[in-house]
């Protein structure tokens, strides 16, 4: 049993599949990511694929803001995403909300919504960085098994005022 | 064939004991040398072994009523289908086998392609019910070819036993049959420049997008048997048997592995079709092919 655990902990670490998330980028780090798959940087080798499908993923790559189009969208998606998962915030957008801060078409930062296991800023952040954040969260999933963390207590929307 | 033989050659050999490694290996194969040509490094050799064990630790759906039964039915068919078509290769000579094997083969080839039609329906996913269409279309378009081919070989060499084909080498107008086959290939195995089923990114992932889990391993798995099947087919056809023992089996993976990689280049070469391309290809190009085959064949069969 806990020779079974050890092998699946190993397969867990050396086998993740992304899925690619834009939740209103500029497409700066959308294009990083691709990068990372291409033949230069090559993620392929540490076993990552990109998967067409978020049920068939362990990591989800979240790129962009958080605009309030795409919170519904974030929320469906981290749910169709089956345990163990984990998330990684891809550029300055998503964890700070970067140049866009105060926007009114913004709910972000990103970690308001769903817990972020991994950061990786940068405008856009280079491949290497994005690679090594994929590999830092592969590691977080493989230890943290099935259980998940807990879900951010959302805050109460602050209440219109009429004059 | 009795029964005892025929479950020993199911499981053990060539059957699952011995296919799922191969299988295994082909999926690396197939990646390393696609991931070779692009200029990349490509998964370690453990990948696809990685990627199984993955999956099954992963959680499954809770499905309720009649569709999600089946949809957990259909990977464990495909998987069952696509061992069975293993197991009837004649990886070793004089292995058995009986009269008439070549039609189970070709029937349990086409299962698996058959559960990922009614898989994509049952799961009832926009973008998995389009994969299934353009797989019904595509299967429609290729077995036509697929079956004359192999039907003018059986009939150049008068038998439908795999054993026997595989005992004699290729005369050259069989090579028309077996060009054929290696231009089915592709399609059967959802490689570019057919991989339209499955087109990643464009229509998710075809049939299989709402699959997770031990139920997408199970999948993972029946693809990786077919290539086994797939290729172990062309390999019986073309090379007759010289050795014996564990050189003949070296021999058969060696010649498989060729096939891959041949398979591979293909796809790594080319970009996908579309759905009106693919069917004029097959119903126009290759199907020109499968009728030289078929006449050259009586041609034969009338001079002898």
């Amino acid at each position: 049993m806990k020779l079974w655990k050890r092998l699946m902990c190993i397969c867990r670490r050396r086998s993740p599949w992304l899925f690619h998330l834009n939740a209103g980028s500029c497409n700066g780090c959308d294009i990083e990511l691709v990068a990372a798959l291409s033949p230069r940087y090559d993620v392929e080798q540490l076993g990552a694929r990109l998967e067409g499908s978020p049920r068939h993923a362990d990591i989800l790559c979240i790129t962009g803001p958080v605009t309030k189009n795409s919170v519904h969208a974030i929320e469906t998606v981290y749910g169709q995403v089956f345990a163990p998962k984990a998330v990684v915030a891809i550029g300055s957008c998503p964890a700070t909300t970067n140049v866009f801060i105060d926007s009114r078409t913004l709910d972000g930062p990103l970690a308001r919504h769903i817990p972020v296991d991994v950061y990786v800023p940068g405008c856009p952040p280079r491949p290497d960085a994005i690679i090594q954040g994929v590999v830092h969260a592969a590691v977080i999933l493989a230890e943290r098994g099935k259980d998940l963390p807990p879900m951010p207590q959302s805050e109460s929307a602050p209440q219109e005022v009429q004059p | 064939m009795n029964l005892a033989t025929a479950l020993a050659r199911l499981l053990l050999f060539p059957g699952v004991l011995f296919a799922v490694p191969v299988a295994w290996f082909f999926l690396w194969v197939e990646r390393k040398a696609v991931a070779r040509m692009q200029g990349r490094i490509g998964p370690p050799f453990m990948q696809p072994f990685f990627d199984f064990i993955k999956l099954l630790g992963k959680e499954t759906p809770e499905r309720a009523g009649i569709a999600g039964t089946l949809m957990k039915l259909w990977p464990v068919v495909a998987v069952a289908a696509a061992a069975g078509a293993v197991g009837l290769l004649p990886v070793l000579p004089a292995s058995g086998g009986f009269e008439g094997d070549l039609i189970l083969l070709l029937a349990l080839m086409e299962v698996p392609s058959m559960c990922i039609i009614a898989a994509g329906f049952s799961s009832r996913s926009i973008f998995a019910e389009i994969g299934s269409v353009r797989e019904a279309v595509l299967s429609v378009a290729y077995n036509v070819v697929f079956v004359l081919a192999i039907l003018s070989i059986a009939a150049a060499q008068n038998t439908f036993r795999l054993e026997a084909l595989a005992q004699r080498p290729a005369p050259l107008l069989e090579w028309f049959a077996i060009a054929a086959i290696l231009g089915c290939l592709p399609a059967k195995l959802h490689l570019n420049p057919f991989s339209l089923p499955n087109a990643e990114q464009e229509i998710y992932s075809g049939p299989m997008t709402e699959y997770a889990g031990a139920e997408l391993a199970l999948w993972e798995l029946a693809h990786g048997l077919e290539w086994v099947a797939g290729t172990g087919l062309v390999a019986a056809l073309i090379a007759p048997h010289l050795a014996s023992g564990a050189v003949a089996i070296l021999l058969f993976v060696a010649l498989c592995c060729a096939i891959v990689v041949l398979l591979s280049a293909l796809a790594a070469a080319t970009a996908r079709l579309a759905i009106d391309t693919t069917v004029r290809f097959y119903w126009r190009c290759t199907l020109i092919f499968a009728v030289v085959a078929v006449s050259s064949m009586l041609f034969l069969r009338g001079r002898s």
